[in-house]
């Protein structure tokens, strides 16, 4: 009795561990190559100021220092100044994009200006002591509530306004418009929402090696995004791409902060090359304060009209968005932010306004999220408020506003940044919402009963987009020698990618999924790929793995039938019933005796010069896919909770917590559960605790994790994680994105929990995070609004 | 050798380590860059996020935080130490087997915590467990899973106690 080896929507467990596990991994900075430089950059100590002069020569007399790099001598190597436009022309103006090093004028703290080399990184930084920059400071815009006024100083020289980018997110339902719905109530909020930075782990990092002849790089980066970051670097080089490989090793966490190409990375290219010595710059956790991207503040106003049954009838406003000093990925975060207010309701009218204002401060590009966690809050802060005004059920509310399941695939009316329609492709909203509080509520958590712990319970619905196009790529190879071996654009960045890709593989080719070598991020291997981003990697390299694996599949039956005639007599009506494939081998029904290994299939494929080649088939046992798409899945939740407020302290203590996700058809349970903890903690942290500080002058105040707080073991509550698997029609797995849907709801939840919980204080929270004296501040107003009337 | 180094002399993963040193070279940065071994993390070199944990005569430390010259006659252990030929130890096994890791950077230091905690405890609870934890940092798991894997390994040792 032959056993199918089943893989797919099973808890398998990791192929990436082991290594991990004993200290055997290879981060950026475990490489070590002969020759080898270390950078350190000098940056801007000021958030706005003019360079007068920058004098390095007592620098440079350090032992050990090789050379101090500025923008004039990237200049004279013909190096680009600034980083190419990463969006189509003619959105935002050319200074929207970071210059590779600033020359004349510094635009936030941490803004790299010089790039200095040495034996080793203590020399380094020794010499960027002894560096003098001489600046002229001016007014820096450090509140885009400031800066977006007409009169207001600009936040760079070159710019006339600081607005950078005003937009309007619409959509108008027609058939609602007709009617004539009687308004019950309206009401005027404005929201403050700040998310803060990624925070991988480990922090960004690039070593450049060229080789002896000065034509071509090798890299190793920590990046989201190989192919881009080898497209770019030949692009601001002036290099061939075919003569720069970029492979990513181990990374220790992304988030978002690393799907981008950095100014420092192409500087470490540009001065490897021109220099022609390999080059490390492995970063520190200040400077990744200082000047790795964020998602930051973004201010909205909005009015809301309802009906008596709580129905919502328009939300009408405006947005700021905070965006820093510059826009690399162009107005990404405020338009999903604007469209994502939406969520999972029908919401007849719906119009927002949108300023992308330029600030004196790092830039803002996509955080774990994407900008959805901002107008998620925005829309069930709303959800609460209307069931407050009428006294209605907070789940009811919600419940009459939700999108039907008969409504999928559901025209949203709105359109993307490219103006195709936004079509919800599946989903059941309602059936998340029961399935939550059926389970919640089956076992009750222990309740604190002290006089000053007050309890209370709040839950939020999201959908997020996922399986960002417009393809992703893979190639499957099964050498000469018998091995598997799959090649993907995707970036491992420790997500579990490769186990879920070797799953996929393994349960096609029926092979230990353990046995097959995932290579991602590396693009010697294949030579299109996108990258980690938009939780898309199960959804589009999974679906390009499963067609390759497919096709190779097929190659192997076709060559083995080919065999069986010639070498067993043995003919086929249908070989796709009668043969099958275990463990590296092709089988006949019935015919023990019989089996060719792919190794055999292989080495045919191969050929063999003088000798037979299989009929009709391609050379190489191997096939690559690029699965393309341009429609995006849209996964759901419905996170519930249960927080303790101390009335005294402010504290918040969560005490219970559950998810229902729906991502479509789950591929591993283990590892997207473990997705699943890790974006509710980093909600948790929005929440609660994560807030980049910047002062007047716009210098940042939260530079070490003593400042700035990630959650940590004691704040997260036991996470209860249920998938409720909608399939998505849009690829053959029936997969969504699992990696950012459960970070949008998590604040909501969190923050209607403390007001529920302090209902008796009639207070409402517009903000987040909340902070443990600013929900005194808020219980104390409302103590004294109260003794005043 | 120029004239500010020092004399270091201490065991690291039970091999002596005899040599001179440049005083500011921190045991993190002697560990991996002059000993390669690179299990041990630098996340953030200012004492808080604990992926460069290491033990010094059995006790957790922060290697970012000490000079390698302080070392002197000491025990130094790091993750290479916890696997011998190349297979999981026990703790490790668990860490596998409950997807107790994401992208594995701040893993070896907390699997050097624990290393100490259930060295010295003869008993725990699970609160016992969060709290060590709460000394690590992690972006990617949200703690669930390694404080699962964890109390895990208590209860199979059977040395985990009701704490309530």
């Amino acid at each position: 009795m032959v056993v199918e080896r089943r893989y797919i929507g099973e808890k398998a467990k990791r192929v990436e561990d082991h290594r991990l596990l004993i200290g055997e991994a290879r981060y950026l900075d475990d490489i070590k190559l002969p020759g080898m430089l270390h950078a350190v950059f000098i940056r801007s100590s000021y958030a706005h100021a003019k360079i007068l002069k920058i004098s390095v020569d007592a620098a440079k007399k350090i032992s050990g220092v090789y050379k101090i790099i500025t923008a004039k001598e990237l200049s004279n190597n013909n190096v680009s100044d600034r980083l190419p436009l990463a969006f189509p022309s003619g959105l935002l103006h050319s200074s929207a994009m970071p210059k590779i090093l600033a020359e004349n004028e510094v635009l936030y703290v941490g803004e790299p200006i010089a790039i200095i080399l040495a034996k080793n990184r203590f020399i380094a930084e020794d010499a960027a002591a002894e560096v003098e920059v001489e600046y002229s400071p001016l007014d820096p815009i450090s509140d885009a509530r400031i800066g977006c006024k007409q009169n207001s100083v600009k936040a760079s020289l070159c710019c006339t306004s600081n607005v950078m980018k005003k937009f309007s997110v619409t959509s108008v339902s027609v058939s609602q418009d007709k009617k004539i719905v009687q308004t019950a109530g309206s009401f005027r909020e404005k929201f403050t929402i700040h998310r803060g930075k990624a925070s991988p782990m480990e922090t960004r990092g690039i070593i450049v090696k060229p080789d002896a002849f000065g034509e071509k790089l090798s890299v190793w980066a920590s990046s989201q995004l190989t192919h881009e970051l080898r497209n770019t670097i030949a692009e601001t080089l002036g290099v061939q791409a075919g003569n720069i490989d970029v492979k990513a090793c181990d990374i220790g966490g992304g988030f978002g902060c690393k799907f981008m190409v950095y100014s420092e990375e192409i500087c470490v290219a540009a001065v490897a090359k021109f220099l022609g010595v390999t080059v490390k710059w492995a970063e520190d956790r200040y400077e990744h304060f200082l000047s790795a991207i964020q998602e930051r503040d973004q201010f909205w106003d909005v009015q809301v009209d309802y009906d008596k049954a709580g129905k919502i009838l328009k939300i009408k406003g405006s947005m700021l968005h905070d965006q820093g000093a510059y826009a690399p990925h162009s107005i990404t975060v405020p338009y999903n932010s604007a469209s994502s207010v939406i969520g999972p309701y029908k919401i007849p009218h719906y119009e927002l306004k949108v300023s992308v204002v330029r600030t004196n401060k790092p830039p803002v590009i996509p955080v774990r999220g994407a900008g959805y966690p901002q107008g998620t809050f925005v829309v069930e802060r709303i959800m609460d408020k209307i069931a407050l005004e009428l006294g209605l059920d907070r789940l009811k509310v919600r419940s009459i506003n939700l999108i039907n399941k008969d409504d999928m695939p559901f025209m949203t009316g709105l359109k993307n940044r490219a103006g195709v329609d936004v079509v919800y492709d599946s989903g059941d909203y309602q059936k998340c919402q029961d399935l939550a509080l059926k389970e919640f509520y089956k076992n009750d958590f222990c309740r604190n009963t002290a006089d000053n712990i007050a309890t209370g319970v709040g839950f939020a619905h999201a959908v997020k987009c996922t399986g960002r196009g417009p393809f992703e790529s893979a190639t499957v190879r099964i050498g000469a020698d018998g091995h598997i071996e799959v090649f993907t654009g995707a970036v491992a960045i420790g997500q579990g990618t490769k186990t879920t890709l070797a799953q996929i593989c393994g349960e096609i080719l029926q092979v230990n999924y353990e046995t097959i070598n995932i290579v991602c991020g590396d693009t010697s291997k294949i030579e299109y790929g996108l990258g980690a981003f938009g939780s898309r990697q199960a959804m589009l390299a999974g679906s390009a793995v499963r067609a390759a694996s497919m096709a190779v599949k097929e190659k192997i039956l076709n060559v083995a039938s080919q065999f069986l005639t010639k070498d067993y007599s043995i003919s086929f009506a249908n070989h796709q019933k009668e043969i099958f494939l275990q463990d590296g081998e092709v089988c006949v029904e019935g015919r023990k005796d019989v089996r060719i290994s792919f190794k055999e299939i292989s080495l045919s494929l191969r050929g063999s010069a003088g000798y037979s080649f299989p009929n009709n088939m391609d050379v190489g046992l191997e096939a690559t896919h690029f699965f393309r798409t341009d429609k995006m899945a849209y996964s759901n939740a419905f996170h519930i909770c249960a927080v303790e407020v101390c009335i005294k302290t402010g504290f918040v203590k969560l005490k219970k917590y559950l998810a229902v996700q729906d991502s479509g058809k789950i591929i591993n349970p283990l590892t997207a559960e473990g997705q699943v903890h890790g974006g509710i903690v980093h909600g948790i942290g929005n929440a609660l605790y994560e807030k980049m500080q910047y002062d007047d002058e716009a210098q940042p105040l939260t530079t070490t994790f003593a400042d700035y707080l990630l959650p940590t073991s004691t704040e997260v509550p036991n996470i209860d994680v249920i998938f409720n698997e909608t399939p998505s029609p849009l690829n053959p797995l029936g997969a969504k994105g699992v990696g950012e849907a459960s970070v949008p709801p998590v604040a909501p939840a969190i923050i209607s929990a403390i007001e529920n919980a302090l209902n008796e204080y009639n207070i409402r929270i517009t903000e987040a995070p909340i902070t443990p004296v600013r929900i005194l501040e808020l219980i104390e107003a409302s103590k004294a609004n109260t003794i005043s009337t | 050798m120029d004239s500010t180094s020092c004399k270091v002399k201490f065991k690291l993963n039970d091999k002596n380590v005899d040599g001179e040193i440049d005083p500011r070279i921190t045991l993190l940065e002697f560990i991996r860059n002059y000993k390669n071994l690179t299990g041990t993390h630098a996340g953030c070199e200012h004492g808080v996020c604990g992926a460069c944990t290491v033990l010094v005569d059995g006790k957790a430390v922060r290697s970012c935080l000490l000079f390698a010259v302080q070392l002197n006659g000491q025990n130094v252990e790091t993750v290479e130490n916890l696997s011998k030929n190349n297979s999981l130890s026990d703790l490790q096994r668990n860490f596998w087997e409950y997807h107790g890791l994401q992208c594995g950077f701040c893993t070896p230091g907390i699997l050097m915590s624990l290393t100490e905690f259930f060295r010295v405890n003869e008993s725990c609870t699970e609160r016992d467990i969060v709290e060590l934890l709460s000394g690590h940092l992690c972006r990617c798991t949200g703690y669930s899973n390694i404080i699962k894997a964890t109390i895990a390994y208590a209860k199979d040792r059977e040395i985990l106690v009701d704490g309530s």
